[in-house]
């Protein structure tokens, strides 16, 4: 036992000494990708910062179980189905590309070309989910980068007029209970309600900055999503023409896109977290 | 002991213990620089990327500090015609009705934003960091070239076309720039808030946005070299403090450097698509503004994030120059190797947790201001762990006096005296008083403007013959090195005692605030002085250039007896570096005056006569 420790110290030394060495048994190549990594994950940081600093300065934020709860197909009040739909799809995306990589360990080429194919598909489907998400939230529930009718009651009360799709004359309403404020022909319809102390009052639009940071969070990770499907397309392809088999360090380049896909899928996690479960 | 450091043992001692990694095997002929293009403009060559970095560097300082001088004319002459400026500088030389010519006070904002953005990125980042860390990083861990020279190649492109943006700010109709090189919102964001804020703002922005792009390339690219690439036998415990301090600076850069990007990021998205991170309850000639719910202390801890790290990108490389070349000039080992590696480390992983000191007067709690002024105090320790060394280094060592040293030695005074009035302003207490003046002022000058250029200074006079296979003429090095020492204290030093005073800084004249009359005379001595460090960099500037084609050539090795491994490469530079086997390391770098020699260099193997190692 002694013996094995001290002999495994010293290999880890050796791996600093130089020369062919290299620490961690990661290639230069790699290293590169996981400092890239590293720097990549602050700029998120950057957001998400933002993201909670702007939340915690007003005192509502829109109910998400509310606001994501349609399904393409017509399903309506479905909360985060179609969200955690998506989410599988590139969770899924990540476990075939690690059979991509398992193969290219095995030099197999059909094996990477296979796998790299599924996980373009559904980082692609992935793409496709959001597309439609986007296109519902700005088209059918009209929310834009700096108006958001998503609006949540601060107090109880019972509604004066209906909306023609939830809310009917009289229906009531406790504190904290969310709505949406319908856009047609272009107006926003803002609902007359009673409160409880016989106030008169119009439906508040919800905070400005969450449409804001939804779409430009989002967006930007859609964006390396995007990229993302891109080089796996082309190393995808130079792996098919068997560029990777004459390589001296074969497959490596899926080992790299691997891990910027793992990265991406990664930071959907937190992305997730903070428009869909919070 | 001549016989061991002369080039014939040299030659064998690479032949024996060289490390062959049969580079020229496969770059027979060298077709990677085959013409003019692919040699000097789009070159993968270490080499030829520092000294593109260093030439753009040198532009870049020239033209910011062209641009101080315009704005301390403003400041020492306020009542004087400036009519004769006009051929310059246009219809920013308004002139009243008498004729009398003044710069106007939008421009005067514009030369101020552009001198300290210019000069914090383009030249005491890239060019500094970026000259230094691709010249000596492969040259002092003995590898090829960097890990990817092909990012390397783009690195510095994406900062030329940075560079090219912001040049070409510089001459719209409504100007550069202008809200401060910390861009604040709402003056970044709003195009009614002044016309630098316009166009000029868009391109700041975009121009920031590919020099990021360029430091990320960079940085990978140094640290995956310092990782992978270092020759046999050179451990991270035997890598000269140079490599250290360019290992840990790449760190940082790549940690903060993303976080400006998201900044800028959200301000192009207020700017242009309407969104409202950082505007709130905005009133624009009686009118509320639209845009509302962000919070612009936001983006002030965002910028910081960077903004804080970025003064320790600039000036650790610069330290780990000045701990080399003090060592090589005064006969000695570095004093305190470890600690310097321990310390630098120290300042770094402290960089990140300090940065809301730019903000006690934003109006941040003063209870989380207490927890930035202790970690803020904390700095100070390591760095003046760094300074005693420095001193160490040099006491009752055989000091060798040149324009390298002595600029090295100019470097520890000014850091020493910027560093102590750091920790005033640290001081949330002490810095109600003086924040936003000009104590804060000569502060930042001192300790990382002044600093840091002399900690550049020194490298480059230092490595000037590892660049271009002459010396800088040591008479035109002498008379720089004192002429700026002397000019620039005298343009720094008196603006404590107008901070003190409470005299504010970003001021684009005084003459409504009688309690600062009597400051007149000290402010035009401060921009004679101003004029004079201009002039002695000018001399720089001529030395520098004509010692390129006429400078006393280089005919040893190894010049100034040092014992790292870019001084075992032929004078003649060549792709790869080393014309056969790269030497191995057999030691540490800082051999000087081990048991009677003069030095033991690097790739020496442990001689009979030596005592063991101890450091």
């Amino acid at each position: 036992m002694a013996t094995e420790t001290l002999q495994k110290s010293t290999t880890q030394q050796d791996a600093w000494e130089g020369g062919d060495k290299k620490p961690f048994e990661a290639s230069y190549g790699k290293i590169m990708m996981w400092y890239f990594l590293l720097s990549d994950a602050f700029t998120f940081a950057g957001f998400l910062i933002a993201y909670a600093a702007l939340r915690f300065s007003v005192p509502s934020w829109p109910v998400p179980d509310f606001v994501f709860s349609t399904t393409p197909f017509g399903g309506h009040h479905l909360p985060l189905i179609f969200v955690t739909f998506m989410s599988f799809v590139l969770i899924i995306s990540s476990a075939t590309m690690v059979r991509a990589v398992q193969e290219g360990h095995r030099e197999n080429k059909n094996g990477v070309v296979f796998w790299m194919f599924l996980t373009i598909i559904g980082g692609a489907a992935f793409l496709g989910c959001q597309a439609w998400e986007w296109n519902n939230l700005i088209n059918v529930e009209h929310m834009t980068l700096h108006t958001n009718p998503f609006g949540t009651h601060e107090e109880a009360g019972t509604y004066m007029e209906g909306d023609g799709v939830d809310i009917k004359e009289g229906d009531s309403f406790t504190a904290g209970e969310p709505y949406l404020i319908h856009n047609v022909d272009g107006h926003y319809h803002q609902l007359k309600y009673k409160t409880v102390d016989g106030e008169v009052k119009q439906q508040a639009f919800g905070p400005k900055t969450f449409g804001a940071l939804f779409f430009f969070i989002t967006g930007f990770h859609g964006f390396h999503v995007l990229s993302g499907v891109v080089f796996l397309i082309i190393i995808a392809v130079n792996s098919f023409s068997g560029l990777y088999e004459k390589r001296k360090n074969g497959y490596e380049m899926v080992e790299k896109i691997g891990l910027y896909w793992h990265f991406v899928d990664l930071v959907w996690v937190f992305v997730f977290l903070a428009f869909y479960l919070l | 002991m001549t016989e061991l450091t002369s080039n014939a043992t040299e030659e064998k001692l690479v032949q024996e213990l060289g490390y062959d990694d049969h580079f020229h095997e496969h770059h027979d002929g060298d077709k990677f620089q085959s013409n003019f293009i692919t040699t000097y403009v789009f070159s993968l060559d270490h080499k030829v990327i520092a000294r593109q970095f260093l030439i753009t560097g040198i532009f870049w300082a020239f033209i910011a500090g062209l641009m101080s001088l315009v704005f301390r004319l403003q400041l020492g002459f306020p009542e004087e015609d400036m009519a004769w400026l006009r051929p310059f500088l246009g219809k920013w030389v308004t002139l009243s009705e008498e004729g009398v010519g003044a710069i106007s006070p939008e421009f005067y904002y514009a030369m101020v934003t552009m001198h300290g953005t210019i000069l914090v990125f383009f030249v005491l980042t890239a060019g500094l960091s970026g000259t230094f860390s691709n010249l000596l990083i492969p040259l002092q861990l003995g590898a090829r070239d960097m890990a990817s020279p092909l990012l390397n190649m783009l690195s510095y492109w994406f900062f030329f076309l940075g560079g090219l943006i912001m040049f070409l700010s510089l001459f719209l109709s409504t100007g550069p720039f202008s809200g401060g090189w910390t861009a604040y919102p709402p003056l970044s964001i709003l195009p009614q808030a002044s016309s630098g804020s316009g166009a000029g703002m868009t391109m700041w922005s975009l121009s920031l946005v590919m020099f990021v792009v360029s430091v990320l390339l960079g940085g990978i690219n140094y640290i995956s070299t310092i990782l992978n690439l270092r020759t046999k036998g050179m451990t991270l415990w035997r890598m000269p403090l140079t490599i250290w301090t360019f290992f840990i600076t790449a760190i940082v850069g790549l940690l903060s450097f993303p976080v400006l990007a998201s900044a800028v990021f959200l301000v192009f998205f207020d700017r242009s698509l309407g969104t409202s991170f950082f505007l709130n309850e905005i009133n624009i000639g009686g009118e509320a503004l639209a845009q509302s719910g962000g919070s612009p202390i936001l983006f002030q801890h965002l910028f910081w994030f960077l903004g804080h790290p970025e003064v320790y990108i600039i000036i650790l490389p610069a330290m780990g120059m000045v701990s080399e070349v003090l060592s090589v000039n005064s006969r000695k080992p570095i004093f305190g190797y470890k600690a310097m590696v321990f310390s630098v480390v120290a300042i770094a992983f402290l960089s990140f947790i300090v940065w809301a000191h730019h903000m006690f007067m934003s109006g941040v709690n003063p209870f989380i201001s207490n927890f930035f002024v202790v970690f803020t105090l904390i700095i100070a320790v390591p760095s003046a762990v760094k300074v005693f060394n420095w001193i160490a280094t040099l006491y009752k060592g055989n000091v060798r006096l040149n324009a390298a040293s002595m600029f090295s030695i100019g470097f520890v005074s000014m850091f020493i005296s910027g560093g102590l009035t750091g920790i005033f302003l640290g001081n949330s207490a002490i810095d109600i008083q003086m924040h936003d003046t000009y104590f804060v002022v000569a502060h930042f000058h001192i300790v990382m403007g002044v600093a840091a250029f002399f900690g550049m200074f020194a490298g480059i006079y230092h490595w000037y013959p590892k660049m271009f296979g002459r010396h800088m003429n040591k008479l035109l090095g002498n008379i720089h090195f004192w002429g700026t020492m002397i000019s620039a204290y005298a343009v720094f030093w008196p603006m404590h005692y107008l901070g003190i005073a409470g005299v504010p800084r970003r001021y684009y004249s005084f003459d409504v605030f009688q309690t600062f009359d009597h400051f007149d005379d000290m402010n035009k001595f401060i921009t004679i002085a101003a004029f004079a460090v201009f002039l002695f960099q000018l001399v720089f500037v001529l030395n520098f250039f004509y010692s390129i084609w006429f400078g006393k050539k280089q005919t040893k090795k190894n010049p100034y007896g040092a014992t790292t491994l870019e001084w075992t490469t032929p004078i003649e530079a060549i792709h790869g570096n080393w014309p056969g086997k790269i030497p191995t390391v057999q030691r540490w770098a800082y051999d000087y005056s081990k048991d009677g020699t003069d030095y033991l260099p690097q790739h020496l193997p442990k001689q009979d006569f030596e005592s063991d190692e101890v450091h």
